[in-house]
């Protein structure tokens, strides 16, 4: 496959696609929020996936102490839990956030990349079931804990 | 009014204005914003929830002439609509603002306030600043 006919979009993607977290990651964050934030792919299992949001001035949410702000956290975490999901489920099911609950243990220090790594714990037909931490160098002092669900929107997850 | 949006907000070009209760924070679809092709990422309507909600508890302490120190301790979403690509408002209410715990909801809507498209609950903890 030639770069000029590489999918621009995971909805572009063949139905018999075998999901690939490296590759997706890259076309997920080439643009749009995700690329916006600097969002980059670390790892994956076969249930879940680690994305990095690299701190930058423009994402700070308290001026006066450097702290990134919560939005990207939710960012980071709604893409690595996404990604998790298709993961798990090996293959790209469109899908919609249902709802997200962010516990913010302490808040990440300023200056450094914060980690999301997202694990997805059950699946059913229509609905995944996803939790996960970021944190900031140690992943036993989480930053954030989060826990939600999705919704496929346009087919199924199995 | 005390509160000043952060870096973040300037980035992703979040306005501000003053609403019947509480301020109204939004921003014009871009790139910056964008998901799924054709929508809004979730991600930036909760960032945009949370600032209008951090700006509506903001709003009534400065009513009551108190100032506090706010750590927010956490935050659940609702993704109720798609958002597509047009402006989207967001604003908060106090549900609740005792001494040590506030309690504030917001919503997100973009053609119509009584049709939100998400909500978000967030909890702050309060304590004395100096």
């Amino acid at each position: 496959m030639t770069a000029a006919d590489a999918p621009q979009s995971l909805h572009d993607l063949p139905a018999d696609f075998v999901f690939d977290p490296g590759r997706a990651s890259r076309m997920m964050t080439r643009g749009g929020h995700g690329g916006w934030l600097g969002i980059a792919y670390q790892n994956h299992g076969s249930d879940w996936v680690e994305l990095a949001l690299p701190w930058r001035e423009e994402l700070v949410g308290v001026a006066e102490t450097g702290v990134l702000a919560s939005g990207p956290i939710i960012s980071l975490m709604d893409n690595a839990t996404s990604m998790a999901v298709w993961t798990l489920a090996k293959r790209f099911t469109p899908h919609a956030t249902l709802d997200l609950r962010v516990d913010y243990m302490r808040a990440a220090q300023p200056g450094k990349t914060v980690i999301g790594r997202g694990e997805c714990y059950k699946l059913t037909r229509t609905i995944s079931f996803i939790r996960g931490i970021a944190h900031d160098g140690d992943p036993l002092d989480p930053v954030a804990h989060v826990i939600g669900t999705f919704m496929a929107t346009h087919g199924t997850y199995l | 009014m005390s509160f000043a949006l952060p870096p973040y907000a300037a980035a992703l070009g979040i306005g501000i204005e003053p609403g019947a209760e509480a301020p109204v924070l939004w921003f014009d679809y871009s790139e910056r914003v964008s998901g799924r092709p054709g929508f809004l990422h979730g991600g930036a309507m909760s960032g945009l929830m949370e600032m209008a909600a951090i700006a509506a508890l903001q709003a009534e302490l400065d009513r009551r002439g108190e100032t506090m120190r706010l750590k927010p301790v956490n935050v659940a979403v609702e993704f109720m609509r798609g958002g597509t690509e047009q402006r989207t408002f967001a604003s908060g209410t106090v549900t609740r603002a005792g001494r040590r715990v506030a309690l504030v909801n917001a919503t997100c809507w973009q053609d119509d306030p009584a049709k939100p498209i998400a909500l978000a609950q967030l909890k702050v903890l309060l304590s004395a600043s100096e």
